[in-house]
């Protein structure tokens, strides 16, 4: 009994990967059309595969960062009369300077305010010439930091500073982000689903074709497992190599992609990134996983029906 | 078998009471006419059916109780000879008389593979496919088939039943051959002609089936 579980262990299921043919094999009939079902099925889904994985992993890394960013610091904005606006600066400074629970303002210098409106005015636009308003960046440094009470303060000590803690405008994006990751992550599981459903009809079509053979293996004493050995080996090496291949196409995609500096804007940041290009090489072993279990689970229910 | 009554699909009976024991080592015919129930009572044997009242007892283990593994190990001591020969046909006569072993997980020595397609007169036909092979080479490879794994009972079902006269002859031999080599043998036959051809080589106990009974047969055979 034990001999016949060898199909278990994960050093048979290498070995029945890796090798081809075999005693064990023989048994079974070639099935030219399953085979080549099974290995479009898993190809394309491996694929489709690689394209999700790089949506959750994108989407989830521009939802962290736009997270990071919405309480990293808040940008305070002073907009006076020209003769007013440096007192007006001043003492928005000096109230920031007093915030609870934030770090040390900073005034950001006229070039940066220049390089800030230059993606709308141009390069050569005379920004000094313009009635711009100062900016401050303040760091928020703890969570005794309050958005709300700042923006209090600053209406009662420095009316014309204005507070944007970008909330209004990131959080529906970092919930858009988190929501695109969720279903990044909702279609692996079901490209997984429709693969092992896709794999368990093919090898039923296969045990259906070859129910004479399993007949007569049964009367010359093969046990179960045996049988579905044969079957799980073959269909575990067709999604394998399937996937592999599809995965192989969907990361050659996924590299000829843009580049971050090219696409710019919304799309930086679709796809792999450092180690993230070794996430979608566990596509094969789980697309073989998924025929295992699939091909296993359908076998030895049809078994069952055959004395 | 202790009063082993079964019906198909919960139909009438059509074995009804029956009560048998093989002798070990011992030659025996099973004989009636046609539909009478001799396959029914060699599936009983082999677990493919089970009784649907009574005992079936094999090798100690009451069958009713074996698992399906069980099953799997009961059949690798009892070799049968199918009435319906039936072979994988996309592999080779060798590998198919070979595929006891290679299912049971023992090496397959091929010397003793080629004896054995020797001693059955299919040597030459040991690349052959089974669709190429007659009748009587079917019937001829199948008893080497059932014999591979050198089982304690050997039963088969109308082995002669598509084969002339002198290849069902030789087939008996070969059944004699093994029953002499200390094997229990159990044929299914409605030729009386080739028991009793078989009776003057060989000691052998004729049980005859009709009307859902099995009674020793009497002196005319």
């Amino acid at each position: 009994m034990r001999a016949d579980f060898r199909g278990l262990n994960l050093k048979a299921l290498w070995q029945g990967l890796m090798r081809d043919g075999g005693s064990g094999d023989r048994i079974v009939p070639p099935t030219g059309f399953t085979a080549h079902l099974t290995l479009f099925s898993a190809g394309a889904m491996a694929f489709l595969a690689v394209f999700a994985l790089a949506l959750a992993l994108a989407t989830g890394r521009l939802a962290d960062r736009w997270a990071s960013e919405l309480a990293g610091s808040v940008t305070v904005r002073v907009s006076a009369p020209s003769g007013e606006q440096d007192a007006a600066t001043r003492a928005a400074m000096q109230v920031l300077s007093t915030t609870p629970g934030a770090g040390q303002p900073r005034l950001l210098p006229p070039d940066e305010v220049a390089g800030l409106l230059a993606p709308w005015f141009g390069p050569d636009m005379p920004v000094d010439a313009l009635p711009v308003p100062s900016l401050i960046d303040l760091p928020i440094a703890s969570e005794d930091f309050d958005a709300e009470g700042l923006r209090l303060r600053l209406q009662a000590e420095a009316p014309a500073a204005t507070l944007d803690d970008h909330t209004e405008w990131r959080r529906p994006l970092v919930t858009a982000a988190n929501r695109l990751r969720m279903l990044g992550i909702v279609s692996l599981l079901l490209i997984a689903a429709a693969s092992a459903s896709m794999i368990t009809l093919a090898a039923k079509a296969a045990l259906a074709a070859n129910g004479q053979v399993i007949r007569v293996l049964r009367l010359i004493g093969a046990r179960d497992i045996t049988i579905a050995t044969a079957f799980v080996r073959r269909f575990t090496k067709r999604a394998a190599v399937g996937a592999t291949v599809g995965t192989l196409c969907g990361m050659a995609g996924i590299a000829m992609l843009p580049g971050m500096d090219a696409a710019g804007g919304f799309l930086t940041g679709l796809g792999f990134q450092g180690w993230g290009w070794l996430l979608p090489l566990l596509i094969p072993v789980v697309a073989a996983a998924v025929g295992f279990f699939a091909t296993r689970w359908a076998a030895l229910k049809m078994l069952g029906a055959v004395r | 078998m202790r009063d082993v009554g079964f019906g198909y699909h919960g139909g009438a009976e059509l074995l009804s009471n029956m009560t048998l024991t093989l002798q070990p080592g011992m030659f025996h015919f099973l004989t009636g006419p046609s539909g009478s129930g001799k396959t029914t009572l060699l599936r009983l044997c082999y677990a493919d059916l089970l009784p649907t009242s009574g005992q079936m007892v094999a090798f100690g283990d009451d069958l009713r109780e074996l698992s399906r593994d069980g099953i799997a190990d009961l059949r690798r001591r009892v070799g049968v000879v199918h009435q319906d020969t039936q072979f994988l046909d996309h592999l080779p006569v060798a590998e198919n008389v070979a595929l006891p072993l290679s299912v049971s997980g023992q090496p397959v020595d091929m010397e003793a593979l080629r004896d054995l397609l020797g001693w059955v007169g299919l040597t030459h036909h040991a690349r052959a496919m089974p669709p190429s092979l007659s009748g009587g080479e079917r019937q001829r490879a199948a008893l080497a088939r059932a014999v591979i794994l050198s089982p304690d009972l050997m039963l088969a079902d109308e082995p002669t039943g598509n084969l002339d006269w002198d290849m069902s002859v030789r087939l008996m031999q070969l059944l004699i051959e093994l029953n002499k080599s200390g094997k229990t043998v159990l044929v299914a036959t409605h030729d009386l002609n080739l028991i009793r051809a078989t009776k003057a080589q060989v000691a052998a106990r004729v049980l005859r089936i009709g009307n859902g009974t099995l009674n020793l047969a009497g002196a005319d055979l």
